[in-house]
């Protein structure tokens, strides 16, 4: 037999980033997951302008709508990448071909661009809608936004793989979030509370460890974990 | 040279035992031919085979030149089954595209290009596959598992959909396989293949 010219050296990253560019691909025909996440965000914006109304909100009940809308818009459409394997019987192509790792990073790389996309959107509209919503101290916004972003797109997408294979797909995949999420969600809080304050960078110090620990902590259990959820 | 060695597989669905005491084991050139009813479990061994899906107990193990193959044998194995899917929006030149570099390979198109031609979808690369026909698709698939070469070969009811051209081109395939690797053909209809050198039945393995 021939050996074939290209089989050579097989590379994990070119793996990994296939199934990136797949999904990715993938998306920009379809728009499901970007159609679902921008809807929802315009839509919870709406509601939180007209349960606002004229009269505004302080500070930090306004940094906490900011994370509500984050949080659902992530609940409508960061599943999209494992439950579309699953319901069109695809995922038996990824296991056949990719590495389990290799298939988590793909997808994580695909939640990581579409969450700090959408959440790019999110923050624009909610500056120019919400009155009242003001950032005092920029860098702590930033490092907060791309934290939590980073911390929701990591938990996500090993839910995602979790509940893929279940029957209630959409029910479950908020209500098991949510708990696991919820470390994240009052930390970016507390975080984005205290860049509407003007306080310094380094008082949200300790919010940035517990979200990078957070991170960190997710990151290792999902790929010591993923093996399993993955196969069978 | 590959080697493929099954040793006392069993799998168990909900307490249900479909198969138990499978064991065969597979040189360069030799072809294992699985049959049984529906429901036997022909599919569950080939997934079992193709390691995405653990047996209940036992091995499946595969050797290149006498080393074990560690982790993921997806670079030496192809497979044809009706259910593997694929992707309705990519073309099949994006697929073999993405057959190659999923595996973390080089793309290959002029590989891709003569695995096409053998197919007989050459002239449709260009489409998108929800146009396509059953029997387009499952060309399509014979085509994803030859590209990268794959020492084993393993096809599960692998005339579905096909016609004549298509069932002489599968013929083709699985002469070309018994002379370089290792075959394993699923089926009911023994008609599918002339020669064999192991069967496994799996009629009564429940028991």
């Amino acid at each position: 037999m021939t050996p074939h010219p290209a089989a050579a050296r097989p590379s994990w990253i070119r793996s990994a980033l296939s199934v990136f560019r797949k999904d990715w691909q993938s998306e920009l025909r379809t728009r499901y997951a970007v159609s679902a996440l921008l809807m929802f965000v315009l839509t919870t914006i709406a509601i939180v302008l007209f349960a606002l109304g004229t009269e505004g909100a302080p500070a930090h009940a306004l940094a906490g709508m900011l994370w509500v809308v984050i949080f659902f818009s992530g609940m409508s459409g960061l599943a999209r990448t494992f439950v579309t394997e699953e319901e069109r019987g695809t995922a038996m192509t990824l296991q056949l071909t990719a590495s389990p790792s290799a298939v988590y990073t793909g997808k994580l790389l695909f939640n990581l661009v579409l969450v700090y996309a959408v959440n790019a959107v999110a923050v624009l509209l909610f500056f120019f809608f919400i009155q009242g919503f003001e950032v005092r101290t920029a860098s702590i916004f930033l490092v907060t936004l791309f934290l939590g972003s980073t911390g929701l797109a990591v938990m996500s997408t090993l839910i995602a793989a979790i509940i893929a294979k279940a029957n209630t797909k959409g029910t479950l995949f908020p209500v098991l979030s949510f708990p696991l999420l919820l470390p994240l969600l009052l930390a970016v809080i507390n975080a984005t509370r205290l860049s509407a304050e003007g306080a310094f960078f380094t008082e949200a110090l300790g919010e940035f460890q517990v979200l990078i620990s957070y991170i960190g902590a997710v990151l290792t259990v999902s790929y010591l974990v993923f093996d399993y959820v993955w196969k069978d | 040279m590959i080697r493929v060695e099954g040793r006392g597989l069993r799998k168990v669905f909900n307490r249900r035992v479909i198969f138990r005491d499978v064991s065969f084991s597979l040189g360069e050139g030799e072809v294992l031919l699985v049959t049984g009813r529906n429901g036997s479990g022909k599919s569950t061994l080939v997934k079992i085979i193709s390691h995405v899906l653990s047996p209940t107990a036992g091995t499946v193990e595969f050797a290149l030149d006498g080393a074990p193959v560690k982790g993921m044998a997806a670079r030496h194995l192809g497979l044809v089954s009706p259910y593997l899917q694929l992707y309705d929006e990519f073309t099949a030149a994006e697929h073999l595209r993405f057959a190659m570099t999923i595996r973390g390979l080089r793309p290959d198109p002029a590989g891709a290009d003569e695995v096409l031609r053998r197919v007989g979808l050459h002239h449709r690369k260009e489409d998108a596959v929800r146009t396509y026909s059953s029997g387009m698709k499952q060309r399509l698939k014979f085509a994803f598992a030859l590209l990268h070469r794959p020492p084993v070969l393993l096809l599960d009811e692998p005339m579905s959909n096909l016609d004549a051209e298509g069932v002489a081109m599968v013929r083709g395939v699985m002469e070309e396989q018994r002379g370089k690797g290792v075959l394993v053909v699923a089926t009911n209809d023994l008609t599918d293949i002339e020669r064999y050198d192991a069967r496994v039945d799996l009629n009564g393995r429940e028991r």
